[in-house]
């Protein structure tokens, strides 16, 4: 007996009260009609909804800066860091005249995520060194199609019309420990290869 | 008026009013187990969901109507047609108020005032198995069968102690008439205080007699997908459930009737006297005050269903031939004794 939970079976004959059966019903009916006056479970789901944890991990989105322009700068972090390998992206470079809409010279010119592969782990909101994707409290319709499911620039891209709030997830305590070097996972890409160098 | 007319009338009135208990005996069903497990039940279909009977309604006619190709058609089309006449039948010999004057013609609340209302009553409830066997045997489904099996055996076996238990009611009141059973509980002493015993088998047997929970054996679901009801399907099905709530009803008003006074309520000539009430408005009153005790019992019924689990079948038998039975048989026994001492034979 590990836990003490578990309980002696005693088997015997059943005393008068009991075999009568009514004490029992009888109290089973108080019980039932106790819970008449019970708080109800139900959440009347279109009216209500039922609050988020501030650190729900939903459909993703990719941030654009104060100009508008695309913070991601395609350098696949994202992607090594996937577990279950769903993001897919392919590097450009940005043209002349591009400027307002990519932040720097390298862009992604597209970038996929699988969410039927995708696991809502986090680990890309936390591998990328520009702020660029984040997790939010929305969640991935249901579709009929598989292909639905992958999602492209066009529905991760946020919008100069449609911000999407991320401060929920990008608190400043939270950019204060992704600053911290002494936690490994929050070495960058760069932080590793100049590990690697000074070593040698 | 004409007689006739009043008691086509009547009729119709009683007709529709059975009709619309049973139609929100349903709703109030799901209400009930809902808030009694905590939830809100239906509230969508108009306010507070009090259109979802009709909701429900439409969406039975709108089903398929499906027979099987291997069943027997006709009796596969009677089986429902029986149990729904059989159930609406047994409410004509229900008194539900007192009588009502209207210059010198006393028109009384009650459809037929026969003077055997209880045999009627035990005739056209005992032909209700028919409309089960009927269409358990016609649907040629295994499941069906043995739902309808144990449906006609549960009834029969129940019906026994429910006969013996009223025998020592008839032998207390002197009659087989409802409305003189009503009547001689007046005076708000209701026959519960002269009969507990006969009144708990009698409530007992009533629920295996409209195949309800602890009881609903035939059409459990857990082992025999619908019971007697599996193939049926549109408003043949609809027939079937509603004749269980139509039945849970008129059970509801025979228990009223034969243990709690009817459309009495204590003190009511007091009561009557003190307010100035005439003979006609107590009559309303008092047809109030059955069908509150109607709806509690249906309440009581549903609160039964919602707490007690299912008994095993050979539990059923015992109970109803090895614990009933002979507690019916005692139960006349010590009545006729009590009787005697009191020198009432």
């Amino acid at each position: 007996m590990l836990t003490n939970k578990s309980k002696q079976v005693v088997k015997r004959e059943m005393t008068l009260m009991e075999k009568a059966y009514l004490p029992a019903i009888f109290s089973g009916m108080i019980i039932t009609f106790k819970h008449i006056f019970m708080k109800k479970a139900t959440v009347r789901y279109p009216e209500q909804t039922r609050p988020f944890a501030p650190v729900y991990r939903g459909q993703h989105v990719l941030k654009i800066d104060e100009a508008g322009a695309e913070r991601c700068t395609a350098c696949g972090l994202c992607a090594v860091a996937c577990p279950a390998e769903a993001i897919t992206m392919v590097a450009a470079e940005r043209q002349k005249g591009e400027e307002h809409l990519y932040r720097e010279e390298k862009y992604a010119s597209t970038y996929e995520i699988n969410m039927l592969r995708c696991i809502f782990c986090g680990l890309c909101e936390e591998a990328c060194p520009k702020e660029a994707i984040f997790l939010t409290d929305r969640i991935v319709p249901s579709s009929f199609e598989r292909d639905e499911f992958v999602y492209g620039k066009d529905k991760l891209v946020e919008t100069v019309a449609n911000p999407v709030d991320v401060t929920k997830r990008q608190t400043p305590a939270v950019l204060e420990f992704k600053k911290d070097k002494k936690h490994k996972h929050n070495l960058t890409f760069l932080d590793k290869v100049t590990k690697t160098f000074s070593r040698h | 008026m004409e007689p006739l007319l009043i008691k086509v009338i009547i009729v119709i009135a009683l007709f529709v009013v059975t009709l619309l208990v049973a139609l929100y005996a349903t709703f109030a069903e799901r209400k009930v187990s809902a808030i009694m497990q905590d939830r809100i039940g239906p509230n969508r279909a108009g306010p507070f969901g009090l259109l979802q009977p009709l909701a429900d309604g439409v969406k039975m006619i709108m089903k398929e109507e499906l027979i099987p190709a291997l069943s027997n058609k006709w009796l596969f089309i009677i089986g429902p047609c029986i149990a729904l006449l059989t159930s609406l039948m047994t409410g004509a010999v229900v008194p539900w108020g007192g009588p009502i004057k209207i210059g010198d013609q006393v028109i009384t609340l009650q459809v037929a005032d026969l003077n055997i209302g209880i045999l009627y009553i035990f005739g056209v409830v005992s032909m209700g198995v028919y409309g089960i066997m009927i269409g358990g045997w016609a649907s040629n489904n295994k499941f069906s069968l043995i739902g309808a099996i144990r449906a006609s055996s549960q009834m029969i076996s129940y019906e026994i102690a429910m006969g013996l238990a009223i025998i020592a009611l008839v032998m207390t009141t002197g009659t087989l008439s409802l409305n003189e059973i009503v009547v001689q509980q007046d005076e708000g002493w209701a026959n519960i205080i002269i009969q507990p015993l006969g009144f708990l088998i009698f409530i007992i047997c009533a629920f295996a007699e409209t195949n309800r929970a602890p009881f609903d054996l035939p059409e459990c679901e857990t082992e025999l997908v619908g019971g007697y009801h599996t193939e049926y399907s549109s408003m043949k099905l609809g027939f079937y459930l509603f004749a269980e709530y139509i039945n849970m009803f008129i059970s509801s008003a025979v228990i009223v009737c034969f243990y709690f006074g009817g459309y009495n309520f204590p003190y009511q000539h007091w009561f009557a006297e003190l307010l100035g009430l005439s003979s006609n408005a107590l009559s309303i009153v008092q047809t109030v005050f059955m069908f509150g005790k109607v709806l509690f019992f249906i309440f009581f019924f549903m609160w039964v269903r919602w707490t007690i689990p299912r008994f095993r079948y050979d539990q059923l038998m015992t109970l109803g031939w090895k614990v009933l039975l002979p507690l019916a048989l005692a139960n006349i026994f010590v009545t006729g004794l009590v009787m005697w001492g009191m020198g009432k034979i």
